[in-house]
């Protein structure tokens, strides 16, 4: 806007850049020393230390198959109720309220809401038993049950963390001009044709950040598999408190936060690549 | 629009029968989405008695504050209660304090390093920040801040800052430029025309900044964890006396968790939709 006082921008953002660089660059400088040096030397005894644990493959194992499960449902879920709520008129701005709800509850609360349905006389296994499927109360959440607990993990975190997804595909498509579907329409593209030819490839950039956004979150799954699952389920960020709280030990703590960062960056980086989005061909 | 295409395109009984599938559709995603807070919050009131009820029925029998109540009296629950309000009160006021003035000069200027300190923002976004709660705790040890609420706050502040800038950049660029040039041309300072015209245009979608600051900040559990020993969050509370406590206390923490957020969410969802750009059609 103005040239003449070009200071005023920088002295605008300066106190956020100082703050970013206190608290996010330097413990991020030092989480990495931590996980690579042993009383002031470099070293890998720690990520050694980290893969000898018991539960470091299973952890691993863990937190990727509960990403590769629940990312892609809420994408589905989202691109569902986006599609459903651009056709309502009146009433559209409670259903978008109801769909957000989710957004304000934290993972360890959605932990403890799927614990009162999943518990052993909780309301699943009452359905079930009404049915006739059960005869006695069955467990869903001990470690005997891996599968089962698996699921139910995955649910809850598909139930809480489905609303920023919705978001942000809410929003994507409401950038798309309503010109290009009805031109297809007239063209005789039917709904499945217009949805994957000229709907999806528009939302790009939300598909984009709503994957990256999701995934790093996924990544960092800790508290609803603690509430559901107490440590019969390990994961990444999990093992990180369990080795900074229970064995005080920095660390192997930091080695952990070192992978899960490693891990999230490059999910980052493929999305980037995978999705191109062409600022050029933006709606 | 699409709907008035087909509906004179297509039969009638077709149409409604499409209908009536977006509708049912729609109930069932409402329904997933508070059948479960409905079904926490019996086990919250049921009390002892409720939770081992077998089987279920799902219909309200039986309830009553007190179960709940009794929870909040339960030592350690008011007073984390109380330090999640204050963490969470922290990071509202850091936050906009430090974002909004970073949100104001992307949107109003172009400087060199603009890119460079969006790339700086959106880098926050792509690691798992709690996890800085780890290195934090030895320099928090030396300053003194480790085991208190500003702690806390700061580390939270961390993870809402980034957001308060990109989204108070939003709100500012939504602002007419000319209203704020034309306050100049009647004489007004720079730092007058802001306060005076700026600042009241911009500050539903402030607020609304501040309340998803908020949410950030009380539903934080690693970090909270981490950081703090006998000053507890709520979240903090609850993750380490979860495998002691009773099913019933661990749903009343849930229900207490949860009922704050979803109110102060309520209370601006108009404006939440204004920023996200989900309201309009």
């Amino acid at each position: 806007m103005t040239n003449n006082r070009s200071w005023i921008p920088y002295l605008l953002i300066l106190p956020s850049v100082a703050f970013l660089a206190l608290l996010f660059i330097v413990p991020l400088v030092q989480t990495i020393w931590l996980a690579f040096s042993d009383n002031g030397l470099p070293s890998s005894a720690n990520a050694q230390r980290m893969m000898a644990d018991i539960n470091f493959t299973r952890s691993i194992k863990n937190t990727f198959l509960l990403t590769i499960a629940v990312v892609p449902v809420q994408l589905a879920i989202a691109l569902a109720m986006g599609t459903m709520v651009a056709k309502v008129g009146r009433g559209r701005e409670t259903i978008l309220w109801v769909w957000t709800i989710p957004l304000g509850i934290s993972d360890l609360a959605a932990g403890l809401v799927w614990l009162s349905i999943l518990q052993n006389s909780g309301y699943f296994n009452s359905l079930l038993l009404g049915l006739g499927v059960i005869e006695r109360q069955a467990s869903w959440l001990s470690y005997q049950t891996p599968v089962a607990l698996f699921f139910a993990i995955a649910v809850a975190e598909i139930w809480r963390g489905t609303a920023i997804v919705m978001v942000i595909i809410v929003a994507g498509l409401n950038q798309v001009p309503k010109e290009f579907k009805e031109a297809a329409e007239i063209f005789g593209a039917g709904p499945w044709t217009r949805f994957w030819r000229i709907t999806l490839p528009l939302i790009r950039p939300a598909l984009q950040s709503a994957l990256i956004l999701r995934t790093v979150l996924a990544f960092e799954v800790f508290a609803v598999v603690y509430a559901l699952g107490g440590r019969n389920f390990p994961v990444l960020v999990g093992e990180a408190y369990n080795w900074q709280n229970q064995n005080q030990n920095y660390g192997v703590a930091a080695a952990y936060a070192v992978l899960i960062m490693i891990i999230s960056l490059a999910a980052t980086l493929i999305y980037l690549k995978a999705i191109k989005v062409d600022p050029e061909r933006l709606p | 629009m699409s709907a008035q295409i087909t509906s004179t395109a297509n039969p009638e009984g077709f149409v409604s029968s499409r209908r009536w599938l977006l509708w049912s559709g729609i109930a069932a995603l409402c329904a997933w989405v508070l059948v479960p807070i409905y079904l926490v919050a019996l086990g919250a009131l049921g009390g002892r008695q409720g939770v081992y009820q077998w089987p279920k029925t799902g219909l309200p029998t039986g309830i009553s504050l007190d179960p709940f109540i009794l929870f909040l009296k339960t030592e350690g629950v008011l007073q984390s209660f109380l330090n999640s309000l204050g963490a969470a009160g922290i990071t509202v006021a850091l936050s906009i304090l430090l974002g909004a003035p970073a949100g104001y000069a992307l949107a109003r200027y172009n400087f060199h390093g603009k890119d460079s300190y969006r790339l700086l923002v959106l880098l926050t976004r792509a690691f798992p920040l709690a996890i800085l709660a780890l290195p934090l705790t030895v320099s928090f040890i030396k300053l003194g801040l480790y085991d208190t609420i500003i702690g806390v706050g700061l580390i939270h502040t961390v993870l809402a800052l980034p957001f308060a800038a990109l989204v108070t950049q939003g709100i500012f660029m939504g602002v007419p430029r000319e209203l704020e040039e034309a306050a100049w041309v009647f004489g007004c300072t720079r730092v007058q025309a802001f306060f005076k015209i700026v600042a009241p245009l911009a500050l539903p979608g402030i607020v609304a900044t501040a309340v998803f600051a908020f949410v950030i900040s009380w539903n934080e559990v690693f970090a909270a964890s981490v950081l703090t020993v006998r000053n507890r969050t709520l979240t903090a509370y609850l993750l380490t006396v979860l495998s002691e406590s009773p099913m019933h206390y661990r749903f009343a923490g849930g229900l207490m968790l949860i009922l704050p957020s979803v109110v102060f969410i309520f209370a601006v969802r108009r404006y939440l939709f204004a920023i996200w750009g989900i309201s309009s059609k």
